[in-house]
């Protein structure tokens, strides 16, 4: 059976042009880039072509592209920079609905003498930036607010975010993994001070990750060790891994026309047959201000983790917000931030597709998805095909 | 993903007896909506008192549907009697085992077994004198009461698998707690009158090594037991606790409660200088 891939928010398929600019720095080039050698020296001058080709897809200056393990580790990096540069601000402002990597992170800090404000959004998933201007204090440290949602893939204003929080003089950080290579970002045309990237989102290997620092921007290392990026993250580099992202990067500025119509023109057939096909179903999260690739789809009256199974069957991956999946027995805390409704919540699906997706599957997923629904609200005691819609919009 | 067997795959994907019966003898709903899964069963009888036909319609993930599908497999030509001795490990041993996670969904088909044959009955389908502990998913302290008795739980965490209680704010864990405390000292509740010295030494032993030792340590701190002249248990603080100015109070509100409640009522703690 074949599989049909729509799960790229959480990852994706490294492209075949990164696996193979990779493959020679494993067994021939495996020099270490910080030797004084001709042999090492020749990777540390492909990492720098590396960290060009990153700087060049979201306008940067190479010297603001740090090289890290992972999203994770960026975000992590970044916020406690931020605490370790201003020791006298003890104020983090983030929102509800994002990633783990920085809600995980804010709630441990919270636990450590940290205040933590996390902004809420209305029930499309949209940040009221009243809301930010109202919560800055001096003794605000660092404001964090994600550029799209990995289960919604709404997009919040982070730059208008950027400039109003830095008119304060706070600095700004956002998590764009979800956002880079599938819309647009120029940093030269923003006031964001710090930006998170992920590899493995972007069709390089997982285990490499991007921190961008803007130039003149106090940085506090997270990883002490080496004198490698510039004394500001030890670690002898991922040379294959930062070599693939490089690449990746430059197919991603190339790919960006065609995830913003061909991959929007799928995911919107999708969307629209399913909608259309499948009674009492409705989108999570705006639909105007969203990447071009998500869309988040609840089912009443199902539960999602069961869709999911029945989805995995006929080789559809796809992801769920559902309690069950998660095992943390309750919805997703995006879908809850939104006030989306219990009936809705817990049958709630996220399709994330990509450029190797093809029109093909897209209509073999429209195909089968109605029955699958149809074959769980045959067993589910809520169902009754007369009753209205959950109207929450 | 959930590591499920393939006989849970097996009834998630061709679950038996889905539907409901009309005109049924007992019918149940248990779960809501808001929790994440539901279950309504219904049966019916023979001549015999003997359960004819059941069926389910279960809102739920793969495992809730499995489980709801392998009790009316399993209940079906059972009295009433040996239904209501169906245990939730029952339905999870069907199933070739349930993950840790998913084990509240066996507990909701033997509840909801349970409320049916109470429906059958005429009973009160609601459990006197019961409390809702968790606000979250409104689970009483009877049902983790149950669950804690029938499947030997003893961490809060495993109180969560099996009845989601504690599995939304976390509000309740206290409470769940103190229920865990109370149903695992229920069996020595009866030995407290019959301890010889000897059983009442090595009660007190285990409980300083089980229940209090590691809370102490956790804060660089421990406790030595010296003596024990009749209800006068002699310890020793080491550690942070030996100069630590509220160690009093600890042993006083802390190891002193503890020891009266799993060993005996009227033990009273002393310090030696160490």
């Amino acid at each position: 059976m074949s599989v049909i891939y729509l799960d790229n928010n959480a990852t994706t398929e490294v492209a075949k042009e990164v696996l193979e600019a990779m493959l020679p720095y494993f067994r021939d080039l495996y020099g270490n880039p910080s030797s004084m050698h001709t042999f090492g020296g020749q990777v540390a001058q492909k990492i720098r072509e590396a960290r060009e080709q990153v700087a060049a897809l979201i306008g940067a200056l190479p010297e603001e592209i740090i090289f890290t393990s992972c999203g994770t580790e960026s975000d992590n990096a970044a916020i406690r920079s931020a605490l370790a540069t201003r020791p006298d601000k003890k104020h983090i402002i983030t929102s509800r609905v994002e990633h783990p990597a920085i809600r995980a992170l804010c709630a441990n800090l919270g636990t450590h003498g940290y205040k933590i404000t996390e902004l809420p959004v209305d029930k499309n998933g949209i940040l009221d930036l009243e809301n930010l201007e109202k919560s800055m204090t001096p003794d605000t440290a660092i404001v964090s607010l994600m550029w799209g949602n990995n289960e919604t893939g709404v997009i919040f204003p982070v730059e208008e975010a950027a400039a109003m929080v830095h008119k304060r003089g706070i600095l700004f950080h956002t998590d764009a993994v979800q956002t880079t290579g599938k819309i647009p970002i120029n940093m030269k045309k923003n006031a964001i001070d710090m930006l998170s990237i992920s590899g493995h989102k972007l069709h390089a290997p997982k285990g490499i990750g991007i921190l961008y620092i803007r130039r003149g921007t106090k940085f506090s290392p997270f990883l002490i060790g080496g004198h490698q990026e510039r004394e500001r993250r030890g670690g002898t580099e991922n040379t294959p891994s930062i070599i693939g992202l490089g690449k990746a990067c430059e197919l991603a500025a190339k790919n960006m026309e065609k995830e913003n119509t061909y991959v929007k023109g799928l995911r919107d057939k999708l969307e629209k047959q399913i909608l259309t096909k499948i009674p009492q179903s409705r989108v999570n999260g705006d639909t105007t201000n969203r990447l071009p690739n998500t869309t988040n789809i609840s089912f009443e009256y199902v539960e999602g983790e069961a869709i999911l199974l029945l989805m995995n069957e006929h080789g559809i991956c796809a992801s769920s917000g559902s309690a069950c999946t998660s095992g943390s027995l309750q919805p997703s805390h995006v879908l809850r931030a939104m006030g989306v409704p219990f009936t809705m919540a817990h049958g709630s699906i996220r399709f994330s597709l990509s450029i190797y997706n093809t029109e093909k599957e897209i209509d073999f997923v429209i195909d089968k998805m109605p029955a699958i629904i149809e074959r769980l609200r045959g067993m589910s005691p809520y169902w009754n095909s007369s009753q209205p819609a959950c109207t929450n919009q | 993903m959930w590591e499920y067997t393939d006989k849970v795959k097996e009834h998630f994907l061709n679950p038996h007896n889905v539907g409901e019966i009309e005109n049924p003898d007992g019918v149940a709903e248990v779960g809501s909506l808001a929790c994440g899964d539901a279950l309504k069963l219904t049966f019916k009888l023979d001549e015999k008192k003997r359960i004819k036909e059941a069926k389910f319609k279960t809102f739920g993930c793969a495992s809730a549907i499995a489980s709801s599908s392998a009790l009316t497999e399993i209940i079906k030509g059972m009295t009433l009697e040996e239904a209501l001795k169906v245990s939730n490990q029952d339905i999870a041993k069907y199933l070739g085992g349930l993950p840790d996670e998913k084990m509240h969904c066996s507990v909701m088909g033997k509840q909801a077994l349970e409320k049916a044959i109470e429906n059958y009955k005429g009973v009160p389908a609601t459990q006197t004198g019961a409390k809702i502990i968790c606000e979250c998913f409104g689970v009483t302290d009877k049902e983790i009461e149950q669950a804690i008795r029938e499947n030997n739980l003893s961490t809060i965490e495993e109180v969560t698998n099996y009845t989601k209680a504690g599995g939304g704010c976390g509000g309740c864990h206290e409470e769940i707690q103190k229920i865990i405390d109370r149903v695992k000292s229920e069996p020595k509740a009866d030995a407290k009158q019959k301890l010889t010295n000897i059983q009442k030494i090595r009660l007190i032993e285990e409980t300083l090594e089980r229940e209090i030792r590691p809370s102490l340590k956790h804060d660089g701190g421990d406790i030595e037991l010296i003596d024990v002249i009749g209800n006068r248990v002699i310890v020793a603080t080491r550690g942070a606790c030996a100069t630590c100015k509220a160690s009093d109070i600890t042993l006083k509100n802390f190891v002193e409660h503890r020891l009266r409640e799993l060993v005996s009522p009227d033990l009273v703690i002393e310090e030696v200088p160490s």
